[in-house]
């Protein structure tokens, strides 16, 4: 086991391209590393440069205490799991576990022992004599696992995984693998487009975008404080809603005023962001998860209320998703022309763009299960003021963010 | 003698009415199919639809089968039966003994020859930066008939008198590193070898061009699964590459038996099957054509259809294992 070290790697492609741009991340023995971002971010390069796939462009990746930009895969002792699988396809699923530790020269025993345990640990055992095409996609994922599994490395890296199964076998899937690393403790870089998959299974999660990373955190931070509006859009479904406001002083406090609806800064969050009084009397962009909101008749916590009339409900079981327009024109920022090409290539978000809205902005709230809400009725939302996120409307960072307050020097 | 339209002309009506004609009948067999019973009616369909191409089959390929077996059994001129007495003749002949030690030599060294020529090839240009001009350079030869490609070789194996400058490549060679020109297609076994190298010459360009799209149909996650294993360039020939292509190479292997078995135009255009090189293919059209011996050509057209058996049959089996494996 060992910790990785990406200190300012560059990737540039011939051409000029660059896929990753001067990336930092430290991934700490042990910790299972997810990166997420839109499909072209640069995520899967990072993950490839690792591996010995890629060359490195500029900079230095460490892993343990060894600099390995120029070391072959083979030397660099870490195993991959790729979204494909790439089983060999004329070997048993034995074999396909054994072939590494043979090619190093393992000692017969131990190669047979260590296959074993790999096998009891997936549930393999009685498809070890089988071809990869006998096996269904799930048992084919197993066995991608298990060759990583018996070569102890370093480090695991995995390239969407997942992406491959549907979607019942990838969420049984996600818990094997949690359970996997808690057990085998080893670093694991995760690659992913699928921002729940980041936050269920990563003790911390690289957001990229675009070759540069954006934020690294824990999910429960990722999603409590984004550092700006392309991780606050990028992290959490639905996505969170965006409206441009204006901020305005209040006697002591402060309310954010967009179209017809008026909403108060909660005296908590100007206490922790004094950097907010700076835009009174300015336009902000304002954000608000579809988690905070709620049907104000059964909300246990009223910062504010919004009356709005609700176009289509989504009605989950768990919760309703209220579907609604606000009277003011869609934010017009790069970050969110981005995320909506992203959801729109997606196909599974919901928020991709509707050209009947057009100079409306769509809201989603999330409220609970028990509301009486219907479509084409008006309904009071309540907002949790404490948990609205400010951004910049220029930069995007969110105000107030303690990582943004350095770069928004350089940026 | 220029070429003149006019003079062309009753080929080109002939052309028309002969395109006319497969017209009509396929007009004609449509409206057949249309105008069936109503029952049964794919029973009819299939009958329209397969009955012309089973009829002519018959005619053109299981008829003459059937016809050149009854005649290997048969005399000279195809009049008394003389029982197994051809195919005695044809193990015991000294001269065609030596036709069917060449046969063996032939389906001995070119099919494996060829194959390994490609793949070799094709995995050395392999992703390389001039891969396609490399190949086209390689498959060239593919797009040369073999009569044209046996002359060719003629002249690299054409010999002068000592004293006199070489036109042929091969002893030109041997004269540059002090030897004396040799008749190459004159001392046997040697000879047979150096008609096999045309045909080998023909055919790597059609083992590399299959072989390499098969290598190239290898998924890149397989190769750098592998690189990440840990293998050598060679052992990732040895324990993926390879194994990945085998069905391919199987098929190419056969094809070019089956390609080495029925050669006949090398041999007939560089040596007339003299000087000890006939072969099977090149002896039955001797005994068949030349010398008017139709049972013995018989024989020898019947071992031949015999050999190619096996061939087939091992490359259906490779077929439905490999389909299995998918």
């Amino acid at each position: 086991m060992a910790k990785i070290v990406l200190d300012s790697v560059d990737k540039v492609y011939s051409g000029g391209v660059k896929a990753v741009d001067s990336l930092n991340l430290e991934i700490n023995d042990g910790e299972f590393m997810v990166l997420v971002g839109p499909s072209g971010c640069g995520k899967s390069t990072a993950l490839r440069m690792i591996a010995g796939l890629e060359e490195i462009t500029g900079g230095t990746l460490t892993i343990g205490d060894r600099v390995v930009n120029d070391l072959p895969p083979k030397n660099r002792d870490i195993a991959m799991v790729f979204q494909n699988y790439a089983l060999y396809p004329h070997m048993t699923v034995e074999q396909n576990l054994a072939f590494g530790l043979k090619l190093r020269k393992t000692p017969k025993p131990e190669i047979e022992r260590r296959v074993k345990e790999a096998a009891a640990m997936l549930g393999l055992e009685p498809y070890l004599k089988r071809k990869p095409a006998a096996l269904s996609g799930g048992q084919r994922q197993r066995v991608a696992m298990g060759r990583a599994i018996v070569r102890e490395p370093q480090a695991f890296l995995m390239d969407e995984p997942l992406s491959n199964l549907d979607a019942k076998l990838r969420v049984q899937m996600r818990a094997s693998l949690n359970q996997l690393h808690e057990r085998l403790g080893v670093t694991t870089v995760y690659v992913t487009h699928d921002q729940i998959e980041a936050m269920t299974l990563g003790d911390r999660v690289a957001v990229l975008r675009d070759g540069k990373l954006q934020q690294v955190d824990t999910p429960k931070n990722l999603f409590d404080h984004p550092v700006n509006l392309f991780v606050a859009g990028f992290i959490g479904s639905p996505a969170m809603n965006f409206v441009a406001a204006r901020l305005e002083q209040n006697g002591d406090g402060a309310v954010l005023k967009f179209a017809d609806q008026t909403l108060p800064v909660a005296d908590e969050t100007l206490a922790a962001k004094p950097e907010l009084r700076d835009y009174f009397g300015r336009e902000i962009v304002l954000g608000i998860r579809p988690s905070d909101f709620d049907d104000a008749e059964l909300a246990a916590y009223n910062g504010g209320t919004m009356t709005v009339k609700a176009d289509v409900t989504e009605e989950i079981g768990t919760e309703i998703n209220v579907i609604f327009t606000i009277d003011a024109p869609p934010l017009d920022h790069e970050d969110a022309a981005a995320l909506a090409a992203d959801a729109a290539g997606d196909g599974d978000e919901d928020d991709a763009a509707l050209p009947l809205t057009r100079d409306k902005s769509v809201f989603t709230a999330r409220v609970s299960p028990r509301s009486s809400v219907r479509p084409g009725q008006m309904i009071t939302l309540a907002v949790d003021t404490r948990q609205l996120h400010y951004f910049d409307k220029v930069s995007g960072l969110s105000i107030g963010h303690p990582a943004s307050k350095p770069a928004a020097a350089t940026v | 003698m220029g070429f003149s339209l006019l003079e062309e002309l009753p080929k080109i009506l002939w052309l028309v009415i002969g395109v006319a004609g497969f017209a009509a009948v396929i007009g004609l067999l449509l409206l057949l199919v249309d105008r069936g019973p109503k029952t049964r009616r794919d029973w009819w369909q299939a009958v329209c639809f397969l009955g012309p191409a089973l009829l002519l089959l018959l005619l053109g390929l299981v008829y003459p089968a059937i016809r050149t077996t009854a005649l290997s059994f048969f005399d000279r001129s195809g009049d008394s039966l003389v029982g197994l007495d051809n195919y005695v003749w044809m193990f015991t002949q000294p001269e065609i003994l030596t036709v069917l030690r060449n046969t063996l030599l032939w389906v001995l060294f070119a099919p494996f020859l060829a194959t390994a020529t490609g793949l070799l090839y094709a995995i050395l240009v392999d992703r390389s930066r001039f891969e396609s001009v490399a190949k086209s350079l390689m498959f060239m030869p593919m797009a040369i008939s073999f009569v044209g490609a046996s002359i060719i070789w003629r002249f690299v194996y054409a010999v002068r008198p000592a004293e006199s400058d070489q036109i042929g490549l091969l002893n030109q060679i041997v004269v540059w590193f002090g030897g004396e020109p040799q008749q190459w297609l004159l001392n046997q076994p040697l000879n047979t070898l150096l008609l096999i190298v045309v045909l080998i010459w023909v055919q790597a360009g059609f083992a590399m061009v299959v072989l390499s799209a098969a290598i190239k149909a290898i998924p890149a996650e397989i190769i750098e699964a592998a690189r990440l294993d840990g293998t050598t360039p060679w052992q990732l020939f040895r324990h993926i590459t390879l194994p990945s292509v085998w069905p391919t190479v199987t098929v190419v292997l056969i094809t070019i038996s089956v390609q080495t078995l029925k050669v006949f135009d090398i041999v007939r255009t560089m040596t007339g099957g003299q000087f000890d090189t006939s072969v099977i293919a090149n002896e039955m059209y001797n005994q068949a054509f030349r010398y008017g011996e139709l049972g013995q050509g018989s024989a020898l057209a019947v071992f031949l259809f015999v050999l190619v058996i096996p061939l087939v049959l091992v490359q259906m089996r490779t077929n439905r294992r490999a389909r299995e494996q998918r």
